[in-house]
């Protein structure tokens, strides 16, 4: 046999240098598809806007106010979608700098929470009131208008002073 | 013996837990409404008052606390990178903020309100302020002061008192005309 060795497997060096050309190509590529990204449109960014508010002027939709200081708040808005971000995201972002009077809607939290809760409970509570009233408005009628009613309302029978009339009366029908 | 009878009405009273937490609710209800119309209502610092303590965190991430600055005069400079004025007023209060710095007994403060912080750093390295400049987080200082717009201006004095109130632009000669008079009381 001669000395000579057959080699089948690549060096460790070319293992590596393999390696780092594969990734300086994926970065290649992954750049390029994050350059193809679109920027988001006027619509994906007013779809946000349009729940927001900038302090500065006050009830004025941030989709449609026409200040310079809404403008930069609507790119940034566009910027931070073209960076990934999500909706809920970007609205914990604007909170976290101006407030939550920002908001359209007040966040679910803290005393916030009165906003969703008094108003249905305020309507149930009445609901409840009228459907007592008006149970306390019909009641009467039906006390008036069943059979049982007048039996009800007639003196009982167990009272000593009707067991006393009567005992008197039936004492007057023998002549005693 | 039972000498009475009940007259047959029908008529039941509402549940006291009802009308009790009828009540209550209503009580809350009025607590919130006085709470808003308490803090709606309430007016702005006043010139004499005591400015409550506030911090603002700067674009750099540096805390400045105004505790840490007690018996100095403080300068609030509220202004955007929108705001026209405040483009006017700028290189007066670097100018200004230059004048004091050596002295370490005035502190300027930049607390930029409503505003994006691209365009803010921007504006900062265009009129190059070099005084500790940082958003208005959370609106919590313009709240505190009440402000109505920018470029608002106030000073106070050694005491922590409001001292002084610029709505609009102001100038280096008005500024160094109030700051002058204040660091010459006594600390």
């Amino acid at each position: 046999m001669s000395g000579k060795v057959l080699r089948v497997f690549p060096s460790p060096l070319t293992v590596v240098l393999g390696i780092v050309l594969s990734l300086v190509l994926v970065g290649i590529v992954a750049g390029w598809a994050s350059a193809q990204q679109p920027t988001p449109s006027d619509d994906e960014v007013n779809a946000i806007a349009k729940t927001m508010y900038c302090p500065v002027c006050e009830n004025v939709p941030l989709d449609v106010c026409p200040t310079q200081a809404c403008a930069q708040w609507r790119e940034l808005i566009r910027q931070k979608l073209a960076e990934g971000w999500t909706e809920q995201q970007i609205k914990d972002y604007f909170v976290a700098q101006y407030g939550d009077r920002v908001l359209g809607e007040p966040p679910r939290r803290g005393l916030h929470w009165l906003v969703y809760v008094l108003p249905p409970l305020s309507f149930l509570v009445g609901v409840l009131i009228l459907v007592n009233v008006f149970r306390n408005m019909r009641r009467p009628k039906e006390i008036a208008m069943s059979p049982g009613a007048a039996i009800q309302a007639a003196p009982s029978g167990d009272d000593p002073y009707v067991q006393q009339l009567e005992e008197e009366l039936r004492r007057r029908e023998r002549g005693d | 013996m039972n000498t009475e009878s009940k007259p047959a009405t029908g008529s039941r009273p509402l549940s006291p837990v009802i009308i009790v937490g009828s009540f209550l609710l209503l009580l809350a209800f009025l607590f919130l409404i006085g709470q808003g119309l308490r803090r709606a209502y309430a007016g702005p610092i006043a010139i004499g008052q005591k400015v409550p303590a506030f911090e603002l965190t700067t674009f750099e991430g540096e805390v400045i606390r105004t505790t840490d600055w007690q018996g100095k005069v403080i300068v609030v400079n509220f202004w955007a990178s929108w705001c026209k004025p405040c483009e006017q007023e700028a290189t007066d209060l670097e100018r200004a903020w230059q004048h004091y710095r050596e002295g370490r007994e005035v502190l300027f403060l930049g607390v930029d309100y409503v505003d994006t912080e691209p365009e803010a750093r921007a504006f900062i390295e265009k009129f190059g302020l070099t005084y500790p400049n940082g958003p208005d987080l959370r609106t919590k200082i313009s709240q505190m002061f009440r402000i109505q717009g920018v470029p608002e201006t106030y000073i106070i004095d050694r005491a922590g008192r409001l001292a002084f109130v610029k709505k609009g632009p102001t100038s280096f000669n008005e500024m160094t005309g109030v700051i002058d008079r204040l660091l010459a009381q006594a600390p």
